[in-house]
């Protein structure tokens, strides 16, 4: 008795006791299946049956496979557009909803988030009839206003990169505004007065106290977005009504890694997919917050 | 030391970023399968709703899965008929509909893994080799079931779902392929639709059409293969070969291939918003009256009467156009076949009641009445007073009497071969050669040669 109450009061297990929960899920929901899918990504293995062993194969198919290089333009090119786009935006529909001129400032706040509450498959399906080919879709009505069109959206490389672009930025913008906010917050008024006083002007004032203080949550929006955006699967699957989408202009990773586990039961070629998706998440991110100085000790420059 | 271990934290707080964000992403996609199937994906919402609600307390439940919702209907009536005349097995039947890929994806896992499969389930012809590709096939084997009525069954309607002699899979029609045309609009450009028996003449016909009404006669698909399959078996060939192995760049397959594409410079026909006829987008193309022809299987004739009914008695069936007289006129396209999983609840009872509600003469009758659809016992097309009863509604509907096409072209219904490559050419074909060809104007040869690559690699 004496002993567990010594085991609950002691400084050095008291912690570790707290983080358990977390190390338990964290072990059997990612370290177990990351491991798994690891063993599975050297191996031909279909549900219900017996996994064979093939070592580098898969690795060796992937390399030499066109859909899957396809696959990762796509991915590529739409994580680097939704930066592009989904963090200078937000920042500064933030700065300008912080400021004190701002009118129905919660309005426009719950405006903007309320996308994000939607579900992706009704705003995919919706996405889907507003970039129609029909004549009488939302976009060609729109379009042919100025005499362009009426464009077949959804199977054109470019226009259909551009409508699942609107999708996620119609989607992501309030979410990243408010981690903005949140960090605008956290900025000491007094720097701001300061430098008014001082005659700064307000986009001296932006540049620089805004956007140096804001670093720690632009870091974070990058790297949650860069994953994100290499991540990116429900959308297109909504917007092209399958995974399947005319010339393979809409597959993602994730919808290639979909299409060989469960579509083709190919389970080992699929983890591949997914070892891979991991590896240049984590280079890009990893790189990233080397540039970004997220690594450097506190306090030094 | 600090900076070490500063620098550590900062790694083990990335990974852990990812690894949750990892799990956002693992989330959402499985909410993505359950959300898919609740949205509208074309055949409709995810729907359970049980048959036979009053068959009592002792009467066995039946999970069933298709992807289409008529097929349900089918059921609804069998039912009744056989809770009737079965006092002593009574079957309630829970009817799930989920939209096709996902109802198909789900019930793969299903029955790979052993656990949560239905009892019953459709499936369609395109994805059926995924199912008995293994070893062990996780169907039950029907054979013995449909022995009492195979003479009368069309016999390549039953090879689609067999394996080594065995037939896992009832099938529910023929899907001979015929002409529908919408005599209104063909009428307004002086065009007598019984006139067109060759390509050249379709070719004809759509030009003047064009000309007088500026609409198209046909569509170029860019989502179905079901064209190819036409203009394939027209000429003898196969998008296989004898062997199952991908056969798309025939000499054959390129004459039809660029056929079309002569029709489509022609503005005979053009791409339609979907794809393929049988699409939400499209249907609305052909109420509207876009598009003067479909070229489809017969059970496209539900689709008409249930979607597209401001065509009403406007819409004639034909056989075919080919490119010289003679060639057989029509091919069975589609299919759905309905099998029982090897964890069905109660085996024998199970696949009674399909005998019964599936290939039995009544079920063959049915089929008709409540579906539309062509049954597979030929003897059914003789019996004047079911396939013209007046009260028929595809009866009322349509101009001519599809049993009369029918009986014309018995005997040059060619059978499409579905194999273990079929999956793969499908995705090819339908997602990346026709895009190029109609879309793109990619040559027709080029197109097909790489798509014969495509799968190869893809099937390796």
């Amino acid at each position: 008795m004496i002993k567990l109450k010594r085991f609950l009061h002691s400084q050095k297990y008291a912690p570790y006791i707290f983080i358990l929960p977390f190390v338990i899920i964290f072990i059997i929901f990612w370290l177990f299946p990351l491991l798994n899918s690891f063993r599975m990504s050297f191996q031909d293995q279909m549900l219900g049956q017996e996994p064979i062993w093939i070592g580098f194969d898969n690795y060796k198919k992937l390399m030499n496979d066109t859909v899957f290089v396809k696959a990762v333009t796509n991915s590529v090119i739409y994580m680097a557009a939704t930066l592009l786009l989904l963090i200078p935006f937000p920042m500064l529909f933030a700065v300008l909803l912080d400021s004190k001129y701002m009118k129905l400032r919660e309005f426009f706040k719950s405006s903007f988030f309320v996308p994000a509450l939607t579900s992706v498959v009704v705003a995919g399906t919706i996405f889907r009839l507003m970039f129609g080919e029909m004549e009488g879709s939302l976009m060609n009505t729109f379009l042919a206003n100025f005499n362009l069109g009426p464009f077949k959206y959804l199977k054109d490389q470019t226009l259909s990169r551009i409508a699942l672009l609107a999708l996620a930025c119609w989607r992501w913008t309030g979410v990243n505004m408010l981690y903005f906010l949140a960090g605008l917050n956290a900025i000491d008024k007094e720097y701001y007065e300061a430098a008014a006083i001082d005659g700064a002007t307000a986009f001296q004032r932006f540049k620089n106290i805004t956007v140096p203080l804001i670093k720690p949550t632009t870091v974070y929006v990058l790297t949650i977005s860069i994953y994100a955006g290499l991540a990116m699967f429900t959308e297109s699957l909504m917007l092209f009504n399958g995974n399947n989408s005319p010339k393979n202009i809409g597959l993602t990773i994730v919808g290639y890694l979909y299409r060989q586990g469960i579509e083709k039961n190919r389970l080992g070629y699929a983890a591949t997919v997914g070892i891979f998706l991991l590896i240049v998440a984590m280079t890009i991110n990893l790189t990233q917050l080397k540039l970004t100085g997220t690594f450097k000790k506190e306090g030094s420059k | 030391m600090k900076i070490i271990n500063k620098k550590w934290g900062t790694l083990l707080l990335v990974f852990i970023l990812i690894f949750t964000l990892t799990g956002c992403g693992g989330g959402s996609s499985t909410d993505t399968t359950d959300s898919t199937s609740s949205s509208d994906t074309g055949t409709g919402e995810t729907e359970t709703s049980q048959l036979g609600a009053d068959a009592g307390e002792d009467a066995i439940e039946f999970d069933y899965w298709t992807f289409v919702d008529l097929h349900g209907k089918h059921f609804e009536k069998m039912l009744g008929l056989w809770n009737e005349a079965n006092p002593d097995r009574q079957i309630k039947l829970n009817v799930t509909v989920m939209p096709y890929d996902d109802m198909h994806n789900k019930l793969l896992i299903a029955v790979q893994t052993g656990q949560g499969a239905p009892d019953i389930s459709d499936i369609e012809v395109g994805r059926f080799p995924d199912f008995i590709a293994g070893a062990e096939v996780p169907l039950v084997d029907l054979t013995d079931a449909v022995a009492p009525y195979a003479d009368k069954t069309v016999e390549s309607r039953l090879d689609i779902y067999s394996k080594d002699g065995k037939i896992y899979g009832f099938p529910t029609h023929v899907g001979a392929t015929v002409a529908f045309y919408n005599t209104e609009i063909l009428e307004e450009a002086g065009i007598d639709y019984t006139e067109i028996v060759t390509w050249d003449d379709y070719k004809e016909a759509g030009i003047k059409l064009y000309a007088e009404t500026g609409k198209y006669l046909g569509t170029a698909d860019t989502s179905a293969g079901w064209q190819a399959s036409i203009l394939a078996a027209q000429q003898g060939v196969d998008l296989t070969d004898d062997e199952g192995n991908p056969m798309i760049n025939s000499p054959e397959l390129i004459r039809g291939m660029e056929m079309l594409v002569d029709l489509q410079e022609n503005n005979v026909i053009a791409t339609i918003p979907g794809g393929q006829p049988d699409t939400e987008e499209a249907k609305g193309e052909y109420n509207m009256g876009n598009y003067a022809s479909a070229l489809m299987p017969l059970w496209f004739m539900s689709r008409f009467t249930n979607e597209m009914t401001d065509l009403e008695g406007k819409i004639a069936i034909a056989p075919l156009p080919v490119f010289e007289e003679g060639q057989p006129r029509s091919l069975g396209l589609g299919g759905t076949g309905t099998v029982v999983t090897k964890t069905a609840k109660d085996i024998e009872l199970a696949t009674d009641f399909l005998t019964f509600a599936k290939i039995s003469d009544e079920a063959n009758i049915e089929i008709w009445n409540t579906l539309g659809f062509d049954p597979v016992n030929t003897d059914v097309w003789q019996m004047e007073d079911v396939t013209h009863n007046p009260d028929n509604e595809f009866v009322q509907y349509f101009q001519n009497n599809p049993f009369d096409v029918l009986n014309e072209i018995d005997g040059e219904i060619m059978l499409v071969k579905s194999t273990a490559s079929s999956p793969s050419i499908n995705n090819i074909w339908n997602t990346i050669t026709t895009n190029e060809i109609f879309e793109d104007g990619r040559d027709v040869t080029e197109a097909l040669n790489e798509a014969q690559e495509l799968i190869e690699q893809d099937l390796q």
